[in-house]
């Protein structure tokens, strides 16, 4: 992408994932300029346990800054701001005088801390913090991870009373690092990585004393809590020196930015390997009864915090991938559309692919994956086509659960994510929604909400209406299906839905 | 009787033997099995490895089976995979143009759009995935008809109507203007099958040079030409973006 748009001023973001760190380079239209992007290793120390090596990430973090700098052919001066999204949830303890981490960094999907879940619920079980947090007790959310860190790393606990320890999620991490490390580097995170703590009460925006009794775990290693869209402070060293780190966004939230989803009852879904969708329910945090998460969207400097409710779908873009490596039914993820198209319908055929338990709204642990409705008649294109459909009523349920927690319909769904190249999901999308999907014309929205963010703290773009402008609907896909027949299908999904529960005889 | 190439039989009989029994074998085991100097398995297997028939495991530089096999076997190129690979390039090709971008295979005598990506405006449009194009008259149908065989005798053998009285449809016209297309890379409909609106299109490519597609910008004639002639800014983006699209697709094996 070599266009005459090479004139600045920039805004670099850096996306620090789970399995790469990028940086991509954006023009004031929101245009990509340049990306680089690196990968890092994925420890899997015992099953169950994932770790990433904090320091590779850092290295990797300021490689990718500098190539994509070096493939925009500019240089700091042509750079605004910094903006940071993340990972989220990932933890990570260091130390505050050698920058040392004290341990590999524990990754969200880590699940080491199901037994210290369960033990902090207590009797009250799951929901114990919920109220203050939003969140369940579950072993994502890193307030856990960094209590099985003190409680586990010898001398830990000592070394962060004394206040030689500092925690924080990638953010943090990376931001500490930019503007200095060992020599001044600020230590602060934002309300959106915050929020997936478990340790900051949503209703004060601040580390809540009790739940830090509670979890055993010392004020004194906590990073000060920020907005998502403020410089933090100055870039020192690197090819970026001098530059404002201006924002920190959590990777979902960042995406949910990047699609502008700025009024309440905009949402946005992501499709992936999983699926997560957020929905932004203004600047109240509505409590969910119906199984989903309530977080911080994202917060402007002094102004208001927005919160979203989010629902997340475990097997989505995974469950192409099981057609394809598993079950040999396809050659290439894409060729599921392929397939699928060939028939008119699912011939009756259902696939709920609980393969790990059903997660929102159910949060069933005791089901498992179940194709339901077959006959003779059923071939594997029906089951394809079962596939594709499993993503969109899955998607459906969680809008479903948005709806009855805040009694906001949906309007339209705004997508991105690999799965968006697929025309007959997204049709069938909107056929179970009964809603317009529609895809904006940049892909990489997590890191366009970075940058959007950093580029509102330093006044590169002035308001959020000035975003809004920039976004570009690419393609919009219209509901097709008539309501009877929607209803029908939805009736057989759920059925099928049923019969995945209870399949294990006891929890465990 | 014309005797057989011994080359081809001995590559023959090196494919049979790596598709039967065990998956992955060494140079030895090859040469010996069918009793082969070194030397010339070695050359032989370069050749197949070069031409993607076989492939050499890097960690225990034995050989197995390669990727090509199946895709001779499964040669068209899926269309959603197309999709899927020129998904960024085409969205960049919108936004820096202004303009609709569609991007067509061949499909029974016509131009089938398999990805349609909007004006970046706001607009109301409605998505055209699985409209189908004629052949002789878009910008499309002229890029498939020039590269791609197939598509040259269908369109030879079409009716070719005309929708505009500046369709050609004389089949000696319509040769040149393929001719010209081939030249110079791209193809243009400028009020050829819609009064008002003009089209430039250039062909994609997969990692064999085969034609599998192309990608178009189409829009109001004020704004894709200048003095009736092709704003060349945009010819060059639209070659720029089925370039791109052509490279990944030559890229990646699968």
């Amino acid at each position: 992408m070599t266009d005459a748009h090479t004139t600045g001023p920039f805004i670099a973001a850096i996306d620090q994932g789970t399995t790469s760190s990028r940086c991509i380079v954006f023009d004031t239209d929101g245009r990509i300029v340049a990306v680089d992007q690196k990968e890092h290793e994925q420890i899997f120390p015992k099953p169950g346990w994932v770790e990433h090596d904090a320091a590779e990430i850092w290295t990797n973090v300021q490689e990718v800054v500098a190539g994509a700098i070096d493939k925009a052919g500019i240089t700091a001066a042509d750079v605004k701001a910094i903006g940071i999204t993340n990972q989220r949830e990932t933890t990570l303890l260091w130390d505050k005088n050698t920058g040392e981490p004290v341990h590999n960094a524990i990754v969200w999907q880590d699940t080491r801390t199901d037994a210290l879940c369960k033990d902090l619920g207590r009797n009250v079980g799951q929901d114990r913090f919920r109220r203050e947090t939003g969140l369940p007790l579950a072993s994502y959310f890193a307030g856990p991870k960094a209590r099985w860190l003190l409680d586990n790393v010898e001398g830990l606990r000592e070394r962060a009373e004394r206040g030689e320890i500092l925690f924080g999620t990638m953010d943090s991490w990376v931001i500490w690092n930019l503007t200095g490390g060992v020599d001044g580097g600020v230590h602060v995170t934002d309300v959106t990585n915050a929020s997936r703590t478990m340790l900051m009460n949503l209703h004060t925006m601040e580390w809540d004393d009790k739940i830090l009794q509670s979890m055993e775990v010392p004020a004194a290693i906590l990073p000060e809590i920020r907005s998502s869209a403020e410089v933090y402070g100055l870039a020192k060293g690197g090819v970026l020196d001098g530059v404002p780190v201006a924002s920190a966004l959590g990777d979902q939230q960042a995406a949910l930015f990047g699609q502008t989803c700025f009024s309440k009852g905009e949402a946005k879904s992501t499709y992936g390997t999983g699926t997560f969708m957020l929905m932004n329910t203004g600047d109240e945090p509505v409590n969910s009864y119906n199984g989903l998460l309530t977080t911080v969207g994202y917060r402007i400097g002094d102004q208001k915090a927005v919160y979203a409710l989010e629902g997340s779908i475990a097997v989505t873009g995974s469950l192409v991938q099981w057609m394809r490596d598993q079950m040999g039914l396809i050659n290439s993820a894409a060729e599921i559309e392929t397939l699928a198209s060939s028939v008119e319908d699912n011939g009756g055929a259902y696939f709920v692919p609980a393969f790990s338990g059903l997660f929102a709204p159910y949060w069933r642990s005791d089901a498992r994956g179940v194709i339901a409705g077959l006959t003779r008649y059923v071939t594997k294109a029906h089951i394809a086509r079962a596939v594709l459909e499993a993503t969109a009523w899955q998607t459906r349920e969680i809008t479903d659960a948005m709806t009855k927690d805040s009694g906001v319909e949906l309007t339209a769904l705004k997508v991105d994510g690999g799965m968006t190249s697929n025309n007959l999901l997204m049709q069938t999308l909107s056929d179970f929604l009964d809603a317009p999907v529609v895809r904006p014309m940049v892909a990489e929205t997590t890191c366009l909400g970075a940058a959007y963010a950093a580029g509102l703290a330093v006044g590169f773009w002035p308001d959020t209406d000035a975003l809004r402008a920039n976004w570009r609907r690419a393609a919009e896909w219209t509901p097709r299906m008539d309501a009877d027949k929607r209803e029908r299908e939805y009736k057989s999904w759920l059925k099928a839905v049923e019969r995945t529960m209870g399949w294990l005889d006891e929890e465990n | 009787m014309a005797k057989n190439i011994q080359s081809l039989e001995r590559a023959a009989a090196m494919l049979r033997l790596l598709a039967g029994g065990e998956r992955r074998l060494g140079l030895s085991d090859i040469a010996s099995s069918l009793a082969l100097a070194k030397g010339t398995a070695h050359g032989i297997l370069r050749t197949l490895q070069a031409e993607g028939f076989v492939e050499q495991d890097a960690a225990s530089g034995r050989y197995q089976l390669g990727a090509e096999l199946l895709r001779l076997g499964n040669s068209y190129l899926d269309v959603h995979e197309l999709r899927a690979r020129a998904l960024v390039w085409t969205d960049d090709l919108a936004r820096s143009s202004g303009e609709s971008v569609h991007l067509g295979v061949l499909h029974q005598h016509g131009v089938l759009i398999v990805h349609h990506v909007f004006r970046p405006d706001d607009s109301r449009q409605v998505l055209e995935v699985g409209a189908m194009q004629p052949l002789h008259s878009t910008a499309l149908g002229k890029v498939l008809s020039a590269f791609d065989p197939v598509a040259h005798t269908e369109a030879l053998e079409v009716d070719r109507k005309a929708f505009t009285p500046r369709t050609v449809t004389d089949i000696d016209a319509f040769e040149s203007v393929l001719d010209h297309a081939r030249a110079r890379g791209w193809a243009a409909d400028v009020e050829e099958t819609w009064e008002g609106v003009a089209a430039v299109a250039a062909p994609i490519h997969d990692r064999r040079r085969m034609p599998v597609g192309a990608v178009a910008i189409t829009g109001a004639v004020e704004r894709v030409c200048d003095d009736g002639e092709l704003r060349s800014e945009l010819v060059a983006a639209v070659r720029d973006c089925a370039r791109a699209v052509s490279r990944d697709l030559g890229a990646g094996r699968f």
